[in-house]
C-alpha cells in the first residue's frame, strides 16, 4: 500500500478499498524497517496514526501521508532545516504550504532530511547525519531535498515536499528515480520556509509520478498574502490541465547543457528525446548562454542572500549560538558578506545582478521560439557517499544544469528516463515563468508511455 | 582672528501612525504598551517569516515627501541594511539604500537630500544589571528625512524642525511627538571658518535629544566647543555625541571614524515598487493646506503677523477663523483664549524632563511628598520655575505626581 502513487492510494481511499490508518501504517512500517539504512527521516509525527483514525477522505488529499522537508515550519514537530543552530526548535506558526496540506486532508507523515540550511546537493551537510540514496546506499540520494526524494524512492511516504533554490528539488529526485517539480518562484508561497536565498526559493513536490505532482502543485500554489512575491495569477486545476493533449509541440535542446553532459547519461537523455518526438513534438537543437557563467551568478547571488538571512540566527534567540553553524553555512556567509562588502558590491552582486537578466533576456528569446527546453537536472547519476569532501563548489558543480532555469525563476521538472549500474538517470523540461501545465504535460505524455518512474530499488 | 560658521544637516526620524506596523499586521501604536504584546513572526524575525510592505506607509511617506517638494521615484524598492544589535531581530533592517521614494525637496529655503521609508527597531530596557528586549516598536513604520548640511544658524534650524513637525501634524501621518519618540533629531554638525565655503573634514553627530529646546541647547554648545578646539588647533574628532540634559552639555558616545558597512543590498522578499505619475497626482491633490499656505493666506486676509502664528498654529482656531474670517473674528478667536500666555510655557516635554531632574535631585522630598507632606510641592514647583521661568503650574504639578509615583 505504501508502494502506491499520489493518485492511486487516493482512488483507494474514497472507494474505501483500505483505510488511511491502514496506509499511514504501511508507511511508518516501512519507515521501522529500513530508514535506520536509508536516514530519510529526522522526525517522525507521533500524532500521525491519530489524525489518520480522523481523516476525512472526501478532501483533495483526505488521509494521504505527506513527508515534508525539514525547512518547512510545523506546529507540533521541531524545524531544523538539519541544522544544529535550531536543534529541537518548535515553530510557533505553520508554514502556508504545510497549512494548506492540512487544510487539504493530508497527514504530515514527517520531516525530511537535507543538507543544513539546504546548503548542498547531496544531504552530506546535515548536521544529523547524511541521507543514503534508496538505490545503493554507497551512493548520495542528492539535495538538498534528499530526504524527501529518498522516502520516494523507498515508498516510506505516499507524496512529499521539497524545496529549490537551484535544483534542491530536480536534482535529488533524479539521483533517487522520483519525479520532481519546481514550480515557477512565487507560484508556491514561501511563507514559513526557513530561506536560503530568498529570490530564488521555491517550494514543490516530490512524487512517485507527473500525476502526483501536478495534484500536489493544485493544492500548495497559489498567492499568499504573507509573501509578496507571490503570483496573482490564478492557479489553473493542474490535475486537468495536465491531461490536455498538448500536440506539435516546438522542444529546443540546449547544445551547451547536452556538453556538460556525461556520455552515458546524455545517451538516454537523448533517447527520452527521441521519444518526445515520436510522440508528435518537434525537437531541435538551439543554443543558450552556456550554463557555466550561472554558476558564478548564482554563487554571488545565493551567498549574499544566506549571509543575511542567517543573522538573525545570532545566539540571542533559539537557544543556540553560532559556534553551531556547520563548514558550509560558515563558508557561505563569509562568502556572502565579503560579496556585498563596500567596495565588491558593483564587482561582484552588481554584476551577477546585470549578468542575471541577460541570462533571463537570453530564455526570453528562446521561449519565443520554443514551447519548452530539455534540461537535464543532472549531469550523470548519483556520486558515491563522501563525494563532497574538500569540494566546497560540490553543489554548484553538480547543479550546473539547473542554475540557469532557478535564476531566471521558470519552472522544471524531472522524470527517470533510464539507469547506469542500477542507478537511476533523468531528463528535464523547462517552461516560462507559469506554463506548469504545459510542462506536466509533456512529462506526463513521457511517463504515460514509458515506465521507467515505476521502477522501484530492492532496499 | 578667525570667526567661525556652523554647518549643519539633519536626519529627523518620524513613527507613522498607520494602524498596523510597516510590514505585518500588528498595531503600529506601542506607547504605553505592555512588552512583547504587539509582536508576531514577522516583526519578530522568526525563521520562514516574510514581510508583506504597508501600502498606506508608502502612501503617507509620499505624500510628507511631496508636501516637502520632493520629486518622486516611479520605480523604487527597499533594500536590507545588514548590522547586528540585539534590538533587530532579522539582523538587518529593511529600508532603502539608492532608491528612495523620494528626493530632492525643499523646506524654507533648505535642500532635503530625500524622504524614505524603513522599519522601526525594538527597544532594550536596561533593568537591574539585565537587558531585556521589547519588540512592540519592531517593524513600526518609521519616514527618514535627510537635509543637506546647509543650515548655518541655529535659528535658521529651529524654525526649519518646527515647520516639519508641523507639516506632518497637517498631514495626519504622525503626532510627532518628540517626548514620545514619534519623531526624533538627529543633527549632523561641524564648523568651518566663515570666508570658507567647503564642507569641513569631520562632522559630529548629535543622536536621542528629545525636544526642540535641548537639540538647540546642543547646537550651540557643539559650535561652541568645535569652534574653541579649532581656535586652538585641534580638529574635531569624528563621532557621535549625546546630550546631557542635567549638564546642558553634549557627551562622548562612541567614535565614528571607520564609517560601518551595512553591506546594503535589494531585499529579495518585496518585489520592486512601481508608481504611476497619474498617481502619484492623485495623493499630490490630496494634501491639505499646508502651514506656509494657511499663514500666506492669513496675512493676504490682513491679519498680523503675530495673529497669524497664533491661528496657523492651532487646527481648531484656524477652522473658526475660516468660518467668517474677518479681524473682529481673529480679535474673539485669539482673546478667546483660555490663557493668553499659554503659548510663552516651556513644552510639556521640557517641563516634565526638569521636573525629573529636579525630583532626581531632591530625593528626600519624594519621601516628604509619599509621607503627605504637601508642603513640599511648593519647594519644587519653585525649583523648576527657577529653570524655567514662567510655568503651567497645575500641569507641572501633575507631572510632579506622575514621576514621584513612578519612583
Amino acid at each position: 500500500m505504501n508502494k502506491l502513487s499520489l493518485i492511486h492510494a487516493r482512488d483507494g481511499l474514497k472507494k474505501r478499498k483500505f483505510s488511511s490508518v491502514e496506509l499511514v501504517k504501511s508507511c511508518l512500517d516501512q519507515i521501522v524497517k529500513h530508514d535506520k539504512k536509508i536516514h530519510a527521516f529526522l522526525h517522525i509525527n507521533s500524532e500521525a496514526l491519530s489524525q489518520a483514525q480522523k481523516a476525512d477522505v472526501t478532501l483533495p488529499l483526505g488521509g494521504i501521508p505527506v513527508a515534508v522537508k525539514d525547512n518547512f515550519l510545523t506546529i507540533g514537530m521541531p524545524t531544523t532545516a538539519s541544522s544544529k543552530v535550531l536543534d529541537e526548535y518548535l515553530p510557533h506558526y505553520e508554514s502556508t504550504v504545510t497549512q494548506k496540506l492540512i487544510e487539504a486532508g493530508a497527514i504530515i507523515l514527517g520531516k525530511t532530511n537535507m543538507d543544513a540550511w539546504a546548503h548542498g546537493s547531496s544531504t552530506e551537510t546535515s548536521d544529523y547525519g547524511s541521507t543514503k540514496n534508496p538505490w545503493n546506499t554507497d551512493y548520495l540520494p542528492g539535495g538538498s531535498s534528499g530526504g524527501s526524494a529518498a522516502a520516494i524512492a523507498a515508498d516510506m511516504c505516499t507524496a512529499a515536499i521539497g524545496s529549490e533554490t537551484a535544483g534542491s528539488i530536480r536534482q535529488p529526485a533524479a539521483w533517487c528515480g522520483a519525479t520532481g517539480f519546481k514550480p515557477t518562484y512565487g507560484r508556491v508561497s514561501r511563507y514559513g520556509v526557513i530561506a536560503m536565498a530568498s529570490s530564488t526559493d521555491s517550494p514543490g513536490p516530490i512524487t512517485k509520478t507527473v500525476e502526483d505532482a501536478a495534484l500536489l502543485t493544485q493544492i500548495i500554489a497559489g498567492h499568499d498574502p504573507f509573501d509578496a512575491t507571490t503570483s496573482p495569477l490564478p492557479v489553473p486545476t493542474y490535475s486537468i490541465s495536465m491531461h490536455l493533449r498538448a500536440k506539435h509541440l516546438r522542444i529546443g535542446i540546449p547544445k551547451e547543457y547536452l556538453d556538460v553532459m556525461q556520455p552515458e547519461a546524455k545517451k538516454l537523455v537523448l533517447e527520452a528525446v527521441n521519444k518526445l518526438t515520436e510522440l508528435g513534438h518537434k525537437v531541435e537543437e538551439t543554443s543558450l548562454i552556456h550554463p557555466k557563467y550561472s554558476i558564478g551568478v548564482y554563487t554571488i547571488v545565493q551567498r549574499s542572500e544566506v549571509s543575511s538571512n542567517l543573522a538573525r540566527y545570532d545566539g540571542i534567540r533559539y537557544g543556540r549560538d553560532r559556534t553551531y553553524f556547520g563548514d558550509e553555512a560558515k563558508r557561505r556567509i563569509m562568502l556572502g558578506t565579503y560579496a556585498l562588502s563596500s567596495g565588491y558590491y558593483d564587482q561582484y552582486y552588481s554584476k551577477a545582478q546585470k549578468l542575471r537578466t541577460l541570462i533571463i533576456q537570453d530564455f526570453h528569446s528562446a521561449f519565443h521560439k520554443y514551447d519548452l527546453l530539455i534540461d537535464p537536472a543532472s549531469p550523470g547519476p548519483a556520486l558515491k557517499v563522501g563525494a563532497t569532501a574538500n569540494e566546497p563548489m560540490f553543489g554548484e558543480m553538480q547543479d550546473v544544469l539547473v542554475e540557469p532555469s532557478s535564476i531566471a525563476g521558470l519552472t522544471g521538472v524531472s522524470i527517470p528516463c533510464g539507469f547506469i549500474s542500477g542507478l537511476p538517470i533523468s531528463f528535464g523540461l523547462i517552461g516560462t515563468q507559469f506554463s506548469e501545465s504545459l510542462v506536466l504535460q509533456i512529462a506526463n505524455q513521457f511517463q504515460l508511455a514509458t515506465n521507467w518512474h515505476l521502477q522501484k530499488p530492492n532496499i | 582672528m578667525t570667526s567661525w560658521q556652523p554647518v549643519i544637516g539633519f536626519e529627523v526620524h518620524i513613527e507613522l501612525a498607520t494602524n498596523s506596523k510597516m510590514f505585518c499586521g500588528c498595531p503600529a501604536d506601542h506607547f504605553g504598551k505592555p512588552p512583547n504584546t504587539q509582536t508576531c513572526p514577522v516583526c519578530l524575525g522568526l525563521p520562514g517569516a516574510l514581510p508583506v510592505p504597508n501600502a498606506k506607509a508608502i502612501e503617507w511617506c509620499i505624500k510628507l515627501g511631496l508636501a516637502l517638494g520632493c520629486q518622486i521615484n516611479l520605480t523604487s524598492k527597499f533594500d536590507r541594511k545588514n548590522y547586528f544589535y540585539p534590538d533587530l531581530p532579522k539582523g538587518y533592517q529593511i529600508s532603502q539604500y539608492d532608491q528612495p521614494f523620494c528626493h530632492h525637496g525643499e523646506l524654507l529655503g533648505h535642500k532635503i537630500t530625500r524622504v524614505h521609508l524603513e522599519e522601526d527597531t525594538g527597544k532594550l530596557l536596561h533593568q537591574a544589571g539585565k537587558t531585556l528586549i521589547d519588540f512592540n516598536r519592531s517593524g513600526v513604520p518609521l519616514v527618514e528625512v535627510v537635509t543637506e548640511p546647509d543650515f548655518e544658524s541655529v535659528q535658521d534650524s529651529d524654525v526649519f524642525l518646527k515647520e516639519l513637525q508641523s507639516i506632518i501634524r497637517t498631514l495626519k501621518i504622525s503626532a510627532a511627538d518628540m517626548e514620545k519618540g514619534s519623531m526624533r533629531l538627529e543633527a549632523n554638525i561641524s564648523v568651518r571658518p566663515t570666508n570658507s565655503a567647503d564642507l569641513p573634514n569631520y562632522k559630529v553627530e548629535i543622536k536621542n535629544v528629545n525636544s526642540f529646546r535641548f537639540i538647540k541647547k546642543a547646537i550651540e554648545f557643539e559650535i561652541t566647543r568645535q569652534s574653541r578646539l579649532l581656535e586652538s588647533g585641534v580638529n574635531p574628532k569624528q563621532e557621535t555625541r549625546g546630550f546631557s540634559e542635567t549638564k546642558g552639555e553634549t557627551v562622548g558616545q562612541r567614535s565614528k571614524e571607520a564609517a560601518h558597512d551595512y553591506r546594503y543590498f535589494p531585499e529579495p522578499d518585496i518585489p520592486p515598487i512601481q508608481f504611476t505619475t497619474e498617481q502619484i497626482e492623485t495623493w499630490r491633490s490630496q494634501l491639505p493646506k499646508l502651514p506656509s499656505r494657511i499663514r500666506q493666506d492669513l496675512l493676504n486676509l490682513g491679519l498680523s503677523e503675530n495673529y497669524v502664528k497664533i491661528i496657523a498654529a492651532d487646527e481648531k482656531m484656524f477652522n473658526e477663523f475660516m468660518k467668517k474670517p474677518s479681524k473682529a473674528n481673529a480679535d474673539s478667536i485669539v482673546n478667546k483664549r483660555p490663557s493668553k500666555s499659554e503659548s510663552s510655557f516651556p513644552s510639556s516635554e521640557d517641563t516634565r524632563s526638569v521636573a525629573e531632574r529636579v525630583i532626581a535631585a531632591n530625593p528626600k522630598a519624594i519621601a516628604d511628598i509619599k509621607a503627605g507632606k504637601i508642603q513640599v510641592m511648593g519647594f519644587l514647583l519653585g525649583q523648576i520655575k527657577k529653570e524655567l521661568g514662567n510655568i503651567d503650574v497645575p500641569l507641572t504639578q501633575k507631572l510632579i505626581n506622575v514621576i514621584i509615583a513612578s519612583c
